[in-house]
C-alpha cells in the first residue's frame, strides 16, 4: 500500500492529484484542471478539460471564450475521476460559483478550499464545513489584525457619505468579479434603490450574475450618461480605474474602495482612497482559525497569503501545518 | 474620545485642504472644553507625555498577544500605534464608557514609566479600535494626519470667525488646553494679556516683483539672503527663536537664545558661518550647510563649533518694550542701525542696503550677483509700517534669475489631490557622457511645477503613450522629451546616484523641439556645484 496521502502532491503550479492526472487551480495550462472559482489567479484558460461549477464555467467562458472540455459539476455532486478519485464540489461562499473541492481516495479525505469566506453573501451559497484529513486553505488575510467589520456597517458608511454630498458621486472601486456584485446586492438589501452606474468593464459580469438569478436592481453604464445624471449616485469601477483618466468624467467623485486591505490606514492612503470600505470576500483571521478548529483536520496545508502567521497559530495550538509556497495566487485588490 | 478619533480618521483620508479645515473647524465648534483644546494641542504636536513611548506600547502588547504574531503584524502595518489598536483584545462584558480626551490627557500626565503598564490597560479597555488608535497617537505624539500647525490655526480662526493673525499672536501665550483662546474666540471674552510674554508676531511678507518697476526714492533695496527667516523675541528675561511658520525653534539654535538679552523683537535671516561665501560683510555658508542644523531637537557641541548660527537683521518690531510696527520702514531701519552695536557681533550683523542710482542700475547689480548666500534682492517701501502677511505694494522679492539646464524626462509619478489622475511628478536626468558614444542618463532631479494645465494634459498623454515599465505608482518613460529645468542652486549629495542635488527645480519650458541627445551632460551641472 502506498504511503498516506502520496496520491496528492503540492507543486508551485497547483495541487496535483496523481492517480487522476488532474490539477487543482493550476497556474499553467494542463490536460485536466479542477477549478475552484473564476478569479484569474485560480482559473486560467487553455486547459484540455476543465471541471468546475456551471457558474464558474460561465465566468471562464466570458473571460477566455473557451467552452471546449468544460465539465460542469453542481454543488453537492460527486464525480469519479481517473484512478479511483472522487471529487465533490461544496460551496465556498467566496463568489458566484465558488467551490471547495473534496477529494476522496483510498479512504483518505482532502479538502481544497480555494478562496473562501464565512459571512453571508447574497450572491452565492454559504461555506460548508466539511470534515477531512488534510485541509488545504488560503490565508490571504492571515494576520490577527484582519477582522472584517459587519458589512451593514460599511454600507451605512457609504450611504451616509452619499447623502451628505448630493452634488457629488461616490466612486466605489471593487473587484470586477464578485466584490462589485456583492456590494451592489448589499446596497439593494440596505434599501438603496436608485440606479447604480457601472464602468464598462463591469457590465458583462453583472449581466452574468443576473442570468444566474442574482438581482442587482437598475444598472446603468457611465458611458451612456452625462456628469449631471450621476450627481448623488453610486458608481462602481474596477480598482485600477479609481485614479485613472476615466474618472474625470464623473461629478467630483468621492473615492471609495471595497477591500479587506482597507483596514490598514496607509494602504487606503496609498491608493488615494477617501472612503475605505472594509469589505472582503476572504475569511478574516478569526474566521480562518475558527474554520480550522471546526474542520479539525489532521493537517493543514496553506496555499497562499500570510502563511507565516497562520503557521505560527498552528504551532501555538499544537496543530500540524505546512506552507505550500504556491506561485501566482495573490489578491492585491480584494 | 470617539469624536476625536473620528476626526483623526477623517483627516487621514482627506486630501483637500479646504475639507481638512472644515473638519477641524466643525470639531472645534462642537467639542466641549477642555477636550477641544487638548485635541488642538495634539494636532499641533503640543503634547508630550514622558511615560508613554512606542516601546511602552510594544511591551504592553507583547504581554497580551504572541510576540511572533505581534512582529508579523507590525511589519505588515508599518505603524506601532495602529497595529496595537488592532491587536488589543476588544473588551468583553460590562464596559465603562470611553474616556473623554481630557480624561485621557489627565491620566497620561499622571502616569509614570513604572505604572504605565498597569494604568494604560484601564483606558484601553474602554475604547474601540479607532479610539485606541487615536489614544495611542495622542499618547506618543506625531499624529501624521497631514495637518501643519498653521493649518490648525487657520481652522481655529475659521471655526470662530476671528483673525488668524490674532490667533497666531495669542497662541504662543498659552499652553494646552488654551482655555483663554477659546474663551476669547468662542465666547467673546477679553484676549489673553500678552505684554510680558515672548510671543511670536506674524511676519510681514513680500510679493514677487515680476514685471513691476519701482522708483528707488520710494523703495529701499536689500540683499535677499538664502537662509531661513527667523524672529527673535526677548521679553521679561526670556528669549525665543521662531521660524517662518511661527514654530519655536529655540532648542535648535541655543547660541542665539543666549546672545539676545535685551527686550526686543527682531526680524532677520538665520545663516550659518562659513568662509566660502560672503556678500560684503562676509561669513555665510550656503543653504546646504544650514540645512545640517535644521530640524534637530538637540544640538551637539561639534555642530555648534563647526556651524555656528548668526542672524543678519533687517527689521525691528519692538525695542525696549516699545512696539515699533506702526512706524515707517525708514524709522525702524534707523532704530535698528543704532541698536545693532548693543548686540554681540558674533551672532548678529546688519543686512546691508544695496545702493544704486536707479532701478536700471539695480537690475544690473542683481544680474551680476552669483553669491550663493544671496537669492536676489528685496525691495521695501520706505514709508510702510510693519504689517502681518502679504500686502500688495509694500515689500517685493526680486529673486535673481534661476540657473537653467536641459534634462531628459525619465520617470513620471501620479500626483495627488486634484492631480491624482495625472502623471504630474517628473524625474529627469542628464547624460553621464557623450550620448552618441553610448552614455547613459542619470537622474538629477524631480519637479512637479512650472507647467500649465494644458501642458500637464499633454505631458500626461506622453507618459501614458511612452511607458516602458511600471513600478507601483511610477512609470518609466521612453527617453523622448527634453525639459528646460530652472533651479536656484546645486549641491553635492551622497544620497543621489548622480552625486548632486538641485534646489527648487521646476520645469521652465518644455522643449518639444529638442532632440534628447542634445540635452546637457552631468558635467555642466557639476560645474555649478557650490558647497
Amino acid at each position: 500500500m502506498a504511503a498516506p496521502f502520496s496520491w496528492i502532491r503540492p507543486d508551485p503550479h497547483g495541487v496535483y492529484v496523481v492517480p487522476a492526472d488532474a490539477w487543482i487551480d493550476p497556474s499553467k495550462a494542463v490536460d485536466r484542471a479542477l477549478v475552484t472559482h473564476g478569479h484569474a489567479d485560480h482559473a486560467r484558460g487553455g486547459h484540455g478539460q476543465t471541471v468546475a461549477t456551471p457558474e464558474t464555467l460561465a465566468i471562464m467562458d466570458l473571460r477566455y471564450n473557451t467552452r471546449e472540455g468544460a465539465t460542469p459539476v453542481e454543488y453537492g455532486e460527486t464525480i469519479r475521476l481517473k484512478g479511483g478519485v472522487d471529487a465533490t464540489y461544496i460551496p465556498a461562499g467566496h463568489v458566484l460559483g465558488s467551490a471547495q473541492i473534496l477529494l476522496e481516495h483510498a479512504g483518505e479525505r482532502v479538502v481544497i478550499t480555494g478562496d473562501y469566506k464565512r459571512r453571508a453573501d447574497p450572491t452565492c451559497p454559504p461555506f460548508q464545513v466539511t470534515p477531512c484529513d488534510i485541509f488545504i486553505t488560503e490565508a490571504t488575510f492571515g494576520l490577527p489584525l484582519f477582522t472584517h467589520p459587519p458589512i451593514e456597517e460599511e454600507m451605512a458608511k457609504l450611504l451616509s457619505r452619499l447623502e451628505a454630498y448630493p452634488d457629488r458621486c461616490v466612486l466605489v472601486g471593487a473587484y470586477a468579479l464578485g466584490k462589485a456584485q456583492r456590494v451592489i446586492a448589499e446596497l439593494r438589501a440596505a434599501g438603496h434603490s436608485q440606479p447604480i452606474y457601472l464602468h464598462g468593464a463591469m457590465e458583462k459580469m453583472c449581466r452574468l450574475y443576473e442570468e444566474f438569478g442574482v438581482d442587482l436592481g437598475e444598472l446603468r453604464l457611465v458611458a451612456d450618461h452625462d456628469k449631471d445624471d450621476m450627481r448623488g449616485a453610486i458608481v462602481v469601477s474596477p480598482p485600477s480605474a479609481l485614479n485613472d483618466r476615466w474618472s474625470r468624467r464623473l461629478p467630483d467623485p468621492i473615492t471609495a474602495m471595497a477591500s479587506g486591505w482597507m483596514r490598514v490606514r496607509q494602504r487606503a492612503r496609498q491608493r488615494n482612497v477617501e472612503l475605505p470600505l472594509v469589505i472582503s470576500d476572504h475569511a478574516d483571521w478569526n474566521e480562518l482559525t475558527n474554520t480550522i478548529l471546526e474542520v479539525d483536520p489532521h493537517e493543514t496545508w496553506i496555499t497562499h497569503g500570510r502563511e507565516e502567521a497562520l503557521l505560527r497559530w498552528h504551532q501555538l495550538h499544537q496543530r500540524r501545518a505546512r506552507a505550500l509556497a504556491m506561485v501566482g495566487y495573490e489578491d492585491e485588490d480584494d | 474620545m470617539e469624536e476625536f478619533a473620528a476626526l483623526i480618521d477623517a483627516l487621514i483620508y482627506t486630501r483637500s485642504r479646504n475639507e481638512k479645515l472644515r473638519l477641524i473647524a466643525e470639531y472645534l465648534r462642537a467639542a466641549p472644553d477642555p477636550d477641544r483644546g487638548y485635541a488642538l494641542a495634539a494636532l499641533t504636536d503640543g503634547l508630550d507625555f514622558k511615560a508613554v513611548k512606542s516601546s511602552t506600547i510594544r511591551n504592553l502588547l507583547k504581554e497580551r498577544v504572541d510576540p511572533v504574531l505581534w512582529t508579523l503584524s507590525r511589519d505588515f502595518v508599518g505603524d506601532t500605534a495602529e497595529t496595537a489598536s488592532f491587536l488589543w483584545p476588544d473588551p468583553v462584558g460590562n464596559i465603562a464608557p470611553p474616556p473623554s480626551v481630557s480624561e485621557a490627557v489627565d491620566a497620561l500626565s499622571a502616569m509614570t514609566r513604572a505604572n504605565a503598564m498597569t494604568e494604560l490597560p484601564r483606558l484601553l479597555d474602554r475604547l474601540d479600535s479607532a479610539g485606541r488608535y487615536a489614544f495611542f497617537k495622542l499618547a506618543t505624539g506625531g499624529m501624521r494626519v497631514g495637518v501643519s500647525s498653521r493649518l490648525a490655526k487657520v481652522a481655529f480662526a475659521q471655526a470662530f470667525e476671528v483673525s488668524v493673525d490674532d490667533v497666531e499672536e495669542y497662541w504662543h501665550a498659552l499652553a494646552p488646553p488654551y482655555a483663554q483662546l477659546f474663551a476669547w474666540a468662542a465666547d467673546g471674552e477679553d484676549p489673553p494679556d500678552t505684554a510680558n510674554m515672548p510671543l511670536f508676531k506674524p511676519f510681514m511678507l513680500a510679493h514677487p516683483l515680476e514685471e513691476t518697476v519701482v522708483g528707488l526714492d520710494d523703495y529701499a533695496a536689500e540683499w535677499k539672503w538664502d537662509g531661513i527667516r527667523v524672529q527673535l523675541v526677548h521679553v521679561a528675561g526670556e528669549t525665543r527663536v521662531y521660524s517662518r511658520s511661527g514654530d519655536d525653534i529655540s532648542a535648535t539654535f541655543p547660541e542665539l537664545v543666549d546672545a539676545l538679552t535685551i527686550p526686543a523683537v527682531l526680524d532677520g535671516e538665520l545663516l550659518v558661518r562659513g568662509d566660502v561665501q560672503g556678500g560684503d560683510t562676509g561669513g555665510a555658508a550656503s543653504f546646504n550647510a544650514l540645512q545640517q542644523r535644521l530640524g534637530r531637537k538637540t544640538v551637539s557641541k561639534k555642530m555648534l563649533t563647526e556651524s555656528p548660527a548668526f542672524v543678519r537683521l533687517y527689521d525691528v518690531l519692538s525695542l525696549d518694550g516699545e512696539d515699533l510696527r506702526s512706524l515707517p520702514w525708514r524709522d525702524r531701519r534707523s532704530r535698528l542701525e543704532s541698536f545693532i552695536p548693543r548686540l554681540p557681533d558674533t551672532h548678529f550683523d546688519l543686512s546691508q542696503l544695496v545702493e544704486a542710482k536707479d532701478f536700471e542700475q539695480l537690475a544690473h547689480i542683481r544680474e551680476g550677483t552669483r553669491d550663493d548666500a544671496i537669492e536676489g534682492l528685496m525691495l521695501k517701501r520706505r514709508d510702510s509700517p510693519y504689517v502681518a502677511g502679504r500686502k500688495t505694494g509694500l515689500w517685493y522679492k526680486w529673486k535673481r534669475d534661476p540657473l537653467l539646464i536641459d534634462c531628459v524626462l525619465m520617470y513620471a509619478q501620479r500626483g495627488s489631490g486634484k492631480r491624482s489622475s495625472f502623471y504630474s511628478d517628473y524625474t529627469f536626468g542628464c547624460w553621464d557622457g557623450d550620448p552618441d558614444a553610448g552614455a547613459e542618463l542619470l537622474p538629477v532631479g524631480k519637479a512637479y511645477s512650472g507647467f500649465t494645465d494644458a501642458e500637464l494634459k499633454k505631458l500626461d498623454k506622453i507618459v501614458r503613450q511612452n511607458t516602458l515599465n511600471r513600478f507601483g505608482p511610477v512609470r518609466e518613460v521612453e527617453r523622448t522629451l527634453v525639459f528646460e529645468v530652472a533651479f536656484d542652486s546645486v549641491h553635492s549629495s551622497k544620497r543621489h546616484k548622480s552625486g548632486l542635488a538641485m534646489r527648487f527645480p521646476r520645469i521652465h519650458r518644455i522643449r518639444w523641439d529638442k532632440p534628447v541627445h542634445e540635452a546637457d551632460r552631468i558635467e555642466s551641472l557639476r560645474a555649478l556645484i557650490r558647497d
